[in-house]
């Protein structure tokens, strides 16, 4: 799975982006969360607060709820401010 | 169209473009976003805007393409730029072309509110303190908010 950050929580976590291997049980993107924060406290401290984190799925914007698998983009970012 | 760019726009030439040729249309709108140069209270040096290619393309496709559902438009213009900006610089330019003048503000406005909480863009402000991220403003969700249906 190909995993992007950006803003303030890819600098938190220290890469742009990183392709990972998943572990069966990770079905979710809330499921794929607390995973990452396993990983560090880098990751722990990035994705503590999860109101601040928005999630996208193959470029679409997903709830936690939603179902990730192999083979997908998914990008963590905080809330949007262009414009 | 849409683009994104880091390069500066001519909001003249650009505005010229979208309507040449096309007599069917009544007015154009438009908006510019600059970048201020006191944001919190705080000088801005600089701003940087980081943002996600790809999904910001597709992102705001689908916001102009919901601008033509509900509006009667003969042309939408976003162009957004990112990367390194000063106070002053041009961030956006929306412009919404359409034969009554109605359809053309409505839809402007609607673009410009539903792009600031969807479009995937982050600005980095360089404050004397150091850099900063601006947080999203609840101001800016209740503005697009009053779109949605």
């Amino acid at each position: 799975m190909k995993l992007l950050y950006f803003a303030w929580l890819r600098q938190r976590i220290g890469t742009a982006e990183e392709v990972l291997e998943l572990p069966r049980e990770v079905a979710t993107v809330a499921e794929l969360v607390s995973w990452l924060k396993t990983r560090g406290p880098a990751y722990a401290e990035a994705l503590k607060n999860p109101k601040l984190v928005r999630v996208a799925v193959n470029r679409e914007y997903v709830p936690f709820e939603h179902a990730v698998k192999p083979g997908d983009e998914v990008a963590f970012f905080p809330p949007v401010t262009g414009g | 169209m849409i683009r994104v760019q880091r390069e500066d726009f001519d909001v003249g030439q650009e505005l010229a473009a979208l309507t040449r040729d096309r007599t069917s249309i009544g007015g154009v709108t438009s908006f510019v976003g600059l970048v201020r140069d006191v944001a919190g209270g705080e000088k801005i040096a600089s701003m940087t805007l980081e943002h996600y290619p790809g999904m910001t393309e597709k992102q705001l496709a689908e916001i102009e393409a919901e601008a033509h559902r509900r509006w009667p438009l003969d042309a939408v213009l976003i162009i957004h730029r990112y990367g390194e900006l000063k106070p002053g610089d041009r961030i956006v330019l929306v412009a919404c072309a359409s034969a009554h003048r109605d359809a053309a503000f409505d839809a402007c406005q609607f673009l410009i509110d539903w792009l600031k909480t969807k479009a995937p863009f982050w600005k980095l402000e360089e404050t004397p303190a150091g850099p900063r991220w601006v947080a999203a403003q609840a101001s800016d969700d209740e503005a697009a908010e009053r779109w949605s249906r």
